[in-house]
């Protein structure tokens, strides 16, 4: 028992129990910030397996990208100090059993099973070494899943502002009739300033 | 021999027009519709004369039949195929010269007749139909082709019986018609299926070779029977069942009198001298197989034939309306052509009953044809169809007179007009081979000429000239009454000179059973019988008709039961109503509908509510809730993994 | 089973993870919080990827690579979720994923 088993079991039981902390706690932002530090456990797991890059990458997005866009939204969405509403005791009691079935028949599956390993020798998992195989286009290289990604992460970007966006016709009536007045005071002197104007006014909806 | 294009010009004209008159009716051919039926059908006379000329020089003594076009339509194995074709042989050669010129005739006369009324294009757009295919039929090579053509005269018929629609009676007497000739169809059909199954092939000539032939075709059809019946007789009877219903016979009569309700010039082509010996046809292209294979459904032919004859001779007798008269004489008289082929032999001496029916066929339509246009000429001046209000019309009508006169003399088989030598060479034939047939015969051409007769004093001589306003001076009368104008007197005069001539021509060279020209022998020892008796039925009619008297009256008081019975037509179709609605409709048609309501539709309702019902309580799963899908999912994969992990290993 | 942490421990984690994830899933009503339990499965999933690159393939890069681009998927799929709770959020004033039914029989 030495120190690297006990921080990883303090790692996995900081996972584990955030983890069911985020799903189970009524206020939503004890739940964001449970489901951050369970996050930050798999970081811990990460650098403990010694993979820094992917720690790394798991901090950066998710800890610093969709966990403070999670809180965001519940900032937008959310009255403070509201607690969430209680599901159905009858639904809660069976999804714990159809988890826990699930579970216990994935757990058994893998103990029951020997997995082969290889015998070759370990690459560095360095950021030279990802970086090289994500961008070549050799039989192992990852070139063309990549550029996948990238037009997905485009796609996600345009999908997102698009469906965001609020139509004049779902907008309230005298909200959009405010809008128009403000544009037409401020817009008449310059060209330029329609383009400013209206992309502002469609940015922040 | 002329070119297959031109034999097709024949029935294709009558088409054409058919379908540019149905077409632009009402716009483009209002008044010229007549004139353009007229001058095509002209056109198809010509050709199917000059064909008919070209037939008749290149085979002299014998005559094959000819396909000069056939096109395989339908094929359904090997030798066994529908199609469309032409065939020519002396008697399909001698129909389309009698259809053409009968049509033509009757589309010159309707010029006049048919004048003024609303739908004058579509009664010659109808008129060409039936023209086009009375000629299919009878230019068919294939006996289903023949079929095609066979119900699409009932429906032009159809068609022009109900051209009135607006009159109920024609509407029911439409409907009539149709119902009862597409009944007897049945049956034609059946018999196509039975005799093709077992010739397996559907054209004619091959077909009459498989069973004239020892085959073993013809042994199979001959072993294999019901009801201790062959099946080719069965066959053959179901085929002669359909040329019953086309044909009027009895007891599938009943349609013909009531098609009278369609305009004179139909009723004087279609009911008189065309469709409806359709089914003389028909037995006579299938001559060969009943003689020589199935003499058996020949007798059915022959006494169905003599049956009628004599029992629509009688009903005759005593109906008043002209047309209905003329209706059952022309039963009568298909009755004369069936029983003649009934009686006939095949080849040589044995044929002559074949011949003298198709002669038979061809006098009958110039005279009959003449007595209906004449009737059509008389219902034109009167505006009514009752002999009763007819009389002394002989001064107002005199070319109607004498040419209704000749056709009378025809019909009633004095010489030497044309009726006489056919009805003579029928007579002869049936004495040659059945006795008792001879007989009814000669009994019924005595009344042939008594009821001819009848009609004739009774329309042109019975009461004293009346006073009728002539054409121009009617203004003051409720009726307009005019003889018409001189297309409808030309008919009448080229029919008349038919009806007294036709009878001079060697039919016999002509037409025969096996091909070969038949000599027919002028027997004058013979003749003495028929024409006596006939002589005595006008007699009969001459006392009690020339002169208005009350000798019928006293006569028909004394037979009063007689007399009401046939004026009623021997109740026939009352029996028929009793059967169709107190036995079919109760007996029948009720449990059918009641099954069809309850268990049919029930069956059927009860598959549909059950879905509605089910499917309203399974509709409760689409909640539309996300979560409640997922846990479907979620389970729904577990299940599936134990079920491949643990139980289907 | 031995205390020393392997494989085993790690796929443990990961079956628990997604397991509470599920869970989650299935019984939370706001959305929000049905997004973060699906950021929970997909996070145990990236372990198992880490784990098996380690422990059986440690002379492949694969599980790596998997684990960058269900990263970068996750961070889209975060995005649009969002976008449209926050539309949904707009529509019918409420995240309660049992209020957006209208899709139904």
């Amino acid at each position: 028992m030495n120190g690297a088993t006990v921080i990883f079991y303090l790692l996995a039981a900081m996972t584990i129990g955030c983890g069911v902390m985020a799903v189970s706690t009524r206020q939503i932002f004890r739940a964001a910030i449970s489901l951050l530090f369970s996050l930050v456990g798999i970081a811990g797991i990460y650098f403990w397996m010694d993979y820094q890059f992917i720690a790394a990458v798991q901090i950066v997005v998710y800890v610093g990208g969709i966990v403070v866009l999670i809180i965001f939204s519940i900032f937008l969405t959310q009255q403070s100090g509201e607690k969430m509403p209680v599901q159905k005791m009858g639904r809660k009691l069976f999804s714990l059993l159809a988890v826990f079935c699930g579970f216990a028949l994935t757990i058994v599956q893998i103990f029951q099973h020997t997995f082969a390993k290889t015998t070759a020798a370990p690459t560095g998992v360095t950021v030279r070494n990802i970086g090289e195989e994500l961008i070549s286009l050799d039989k192992n290289g990852y070139a063309l899943p990549f550029e996948v990604v990238s037009i997905l992460l485009l796609a996600a970007l345009i999908g997102c502002i698009v469906i965001a966006m609020r139509t004049p016709a779902e907008a309230p009536k005298e909200e959009v009739e405010a809008k128009r007045k403000e544009e037409i005071k401020v817009i008449l002197p310059k060209e330029e300033e329609i383009l400013i104007v209206q992309e502002e006014t469609g940015g922040i909806q | 021999m002329p070119s297959a294009i031109l034999i097709a010009l024949i029935p294709l004209l009558p088409l054409f027009t058919f379908l540019v008159l149905g077409l632009y009716r009402r716009k483009v051919f209002k008044n010229a519709s007549g004139i353009i039926g007229t001058l095509s059908l002209l056109i198809s006379f010509v050709i199917a004369v000059f064909t008919a000329y070209s037939y008749f020089h290149i085979h002299q003594g014998s005559h094959p039949a000819e396909i000069p076009f056939k096109y395989t339509w339908l094929q359904f194995n090997e030798g066994m195929s529908i199609d469309m074709g032409i065939q020519l042989d002396s008697i399909s050669v001698m129909m389309i010269v009698v259809v053409t010129f009968v049509s033509l005739m009757v589309h010159i006369f309707s010029l006049g007749y048919m004048k003024g009324e609303e739908r004058y294009p579509t009664y010659y757009a109808f008129l060409s139909l039936f023209t086009f295919s009375m000629l299919g039929l009878v230019l068919s090579s294939n006996i289903f082709q023949i079929y095609i053509f066979w119900e699409l005269v009932g429906v032009s018929s159809y068609l022009l019986i109900g051209f009135y629609y607006d009159r109920p009676s024609a509407v029911a007497a439409s409907k009539k018609a149709f119902i009862v000739t597409r009944f007897a169809d049945l049956g034609f059909l059946i018999g196509i299926l039975i005799l093709s199954f077992y010739a397996n092939t559907l054209d004619f000539n091959t077909l009459i070779a498989t069973f004239t032939t020892q085959t073993p075709e013809l042994h199979n059809a001959l072993a294999s029977t019901f009801l201790d019946v062959s099946a080719l007789t069965w066959g053959l009877v179901l085929v002669f069942m359909g040329g019953a219903g086309k044909s009027a016979m009895f007891p599938l009569h009943i349609w013909l009198p009531d098609a009278m309700e369609g305009p004179t010039p139909v009723s004087a082509l279609i009911h008189a001298a065309t469709m409806v010996v359709a089914g003389v046809f028909l037995v006579a292209r299938l001559f060969p197989i009943f003689s020589l294979s199935a003499p058996a459904a020949l007798d059915i032919v022959a006494y169905v034939g003599i049956l009628s004859a004599f029992l629509a001779a009688i009903i005759a007798c005593t109906q008043t309306d002209i047309k209905r008269v003329l209706a059952y004489s022309t039963m009568s008289q298909i009755g004369f052509m069936m029983f003649a082929l009934g009686v006939s032999g095949y080849g040589g001496e044995n044929g002559l009953g074949y011949t003298a029916s198709m002669f038979h066929l061809f006098t009958h339509a110039m005279f009959k044809a003449l007595l209906f246009l004449g009737a059509g000429v008389v219902i034109h001046f009167i505006h009514s169809n009752d002999m009763k209000d007819m009389g002394g019309l002989r001064k107002y009508l005199p070319v109607a007179h004498i040419t209704f006169l000749i056709a009378c003399l025809a019909i009633a088989g004095v010489p030497p007009f044309a009726g006489f030598f056919s009805k003579e060479e029928i007579l002869l034939a049936a004495y040659n081979s059945n006795p008792t047939i001879y007989y009814i015969a000669l009994v019924t051409s005595a009344l042939t000429a008594f009821y001819m007769f009848r009609l004739y004093f009774s329309i042109f001589w019975n009461k004293p000239t009346p006073l009728y306003s002539s054409a121009g001076e009617g203004a003051g009368g409720e009726v307009h009454h005019h003889k018409g104008p001189f297309v409808m007197s030309l008919p009448l005069i080229i029919l008349a000179i038919g009806a007294a001539l036709a009878g001079f021509i060697h039919f016999g060279n002509f037409v025969s059973s096996d091909g070969q020209p038949l000599e027919s022998h002028f027997n004058p020892m013979f003749s003495i019988a028929p024409v006596t008796i006939g002589v005595i039925g006008i007699a009969i009619a001459w006392v009690l008709y020339k002169k208005q008297n009350d000798k019928p009256e006293r006569i028909a008081s004394a037979l009063s039961s007689l007399y009401r019975a046939t004026y009623r037509k021997f109740y026939i179709d009352e029996i028929y109503l009793f059967i169709t609605k107190k036995v079919l409709f109760n007996l029948v048609g009720r449990p059918a509908a009641w099954f069809d309501r309850n268990v049919v539709d029930g069956m059927v309702n009860a598959t549909g509510n059950a879905t509605a019902t089910l499917s309203a309580r399974i509709k409760k799963i689409q909640s539309g809730r996300v979560q409640g899908y997922a846990i479907y999912t979620l389970v729904g994969v577990i299940a599936l993994a134990v079920l491949f992990i643990y139980l289907w290993k | 089973m031995t205390i020393e942490p392997g494989l085993y421990h790690l796929l443990f984690i990961s079956t628990a993870l997604f397991f509470i994830g599920v869970y989650g899933f299935l019984t939370r009503r706001n959305l929000i919080t049905m997004l973060m339990s699906i950021e929970l499965i997909l996070n145990s999933v990236n372990i198992n990827f880490i784990a098996f690159n380690k422990y059986l393939w440690a002379n492949r890069l694969d599980g790596v690579m998997f684990t960058v681009f269900v990263i970068a998927i996750a961070a889209a799929e975060a995005a649009v979720a969002i976008a449209i709770i926050i539309n949904l959020y707009r529509s019918h004033q409420s995240i309660d994923v049992q209020k957006a039914e209208e899709l139904k029989y």
